[in-house]
């Protein structure tokens, strides 16, 4: 038998490995996460990047070789993308009954998102370049990667923004929404989808159905909003 | 099934070459997304066999994220350098974006809807 070292480095040279890796990790920490009782802080995504990045720093591999095999399970961001029109037409009466203040809310909360985090960046002094890689972080990975590029950002740091927005919109949703006493689910459901994307959504979908096809229409409208509005607003601030 | 996920990948395609040679600055796969929408729109027997393999790769929208948020391994540095920069905008816009939306659907909903809170 041939030792276990060149085994490993035949493996991990090749896509198997780490595609394999994506998917036990995230069905790890999305078990833990549910064994726990799903409280906000225990984000799937979070455990599974966590668990993804310490074993990529213990066998010394590198994002590249890593993403070989990942790019399987990324590119279906593109396809969950224009799946968003399921939700959209499942619900399409009570969206059309609440059109006005969908339509509200979406404007509202995107352009709050970005110029917030323009604003707050731009006081602490961030550079033009991360400026431009945060602008689009509330909008859904594939949009917002799309975006960055386009105004100059660094995507793949505005991928990394893009899920840990997310994982903030999904751990403060239900605190945030109890404290300021929402109970319409639409609501709460719109208003993270717009600001926190899929983590958001996936999020609003354990929670409530309602607030979960409420949020999968915020996230698909505010593709739209924030791929008009980002580079209008950063003109502001460049 | 395998219709279903060929219709799926024909609209991400439609949007990619519309929003590339019209030079829109909507992302391809949200023109996917809309012209799936008309489809659905148009035709319930469309509708009804594309609803539950949507609903199906969205339960799992999370797990999507997974191979871009690795990539914070990558940028550590730079992370690192900015990271109270960075953590007040994410968390600040991230909490004021949500209680904004939030709030505004509330407000709008009750003036035009005319009850308090569904």
């Amino acid at each position: 038998m041939r030792d276990f070292t060149e085994i490993w480095s035949y493996l991990a040279a090749g896509p198997l490995v780490w595609l394999t890796a994506t998917l036990v990790a995230y069905l790890l920490a999305d078990a833990l996460a549910a064994r726990l009782g799903r409280p906000p802080l225990a984000n799937p995504v979070a455990g599974a990047v966590v668990l993804l990045a310490l074993l990529l720093w213990a066998t010394g591999t590198g994002y590249d070789t890593y993403f070989e095999g990942a790019q399987f399970v990324h590119f279906l961001l593109g396809p969950a993308t224009v799946c968003l029109a399921v939700p959209l037409w499942a619900h399409r009466a009570t969206v059309r009954r609440a059109a006005l203040p969908i339509v509200a809310a979406l404007l509202a909360g995107s352009l709050t998102a970005i110029a917030a985090a323009l604003a707050l960046g731009h006081a602490l002094g961030l550079s033009p370049d991360m400026l431009a890689t945060l602008a689009p972080k509330s909008t859904t990975a594939p949009v917002a990667l799309g975006i960055s590029q386009s105004l100059g950002g660094s995507p793949t740091l505005t991928a990394v923004l893009v899920v840990l927005t997310g994982m903030i919109g999904a751990v403060v949703i239900t605190p945030l929404m109890n404290a300021l006493r929402i109970t319409d689910w639409r609501a709460r459901g719109l208003a993270v989808g717009v600001a926190a994307h899929g983590i958001g959504t996936a999020r609003a979908l354990q929670v409530n159905p309602q607030a979960g096809a409420f949020a999968g229409i915020g996230m698909a409208l505010n593709a739209i909003a924030t791929a008009l509005l980002a580079p209008w607003m950063l003109a502001f601030f460049l | 099934m395998i219709h279903v996920l060929a219709l799926i990948l024909i609209c991400q395609l439609a949007g990619e070459a519309v929003a590339r040679v019209l030079a829109l600055p909507v992302p391809g796969p949200v023109l996917g997304m809309a012209a799936l929408f008309a489809i659905m729109l148009a035709s319930p027997r469309v509708a009804l066999a594309v609803r539950p393999v949507g609903e199906g790769i969205l339960r799992h929208l999370s797990l999507l994220f997974v191979p871009a948020g690795v990539g914070v391994v990558g940028h550590l540095r730079l992370l690192g350098e900015n990271a109270l920069a960075i953590g007040v905008a994410l968390i600040g816009s991230t909490v004021l974006a949500i209680a904004v939306g939030a709030l505004v659907f509330r407000a709008v909903a009750r003036l035009t809807e005319g009850k308090p809170d569904a």
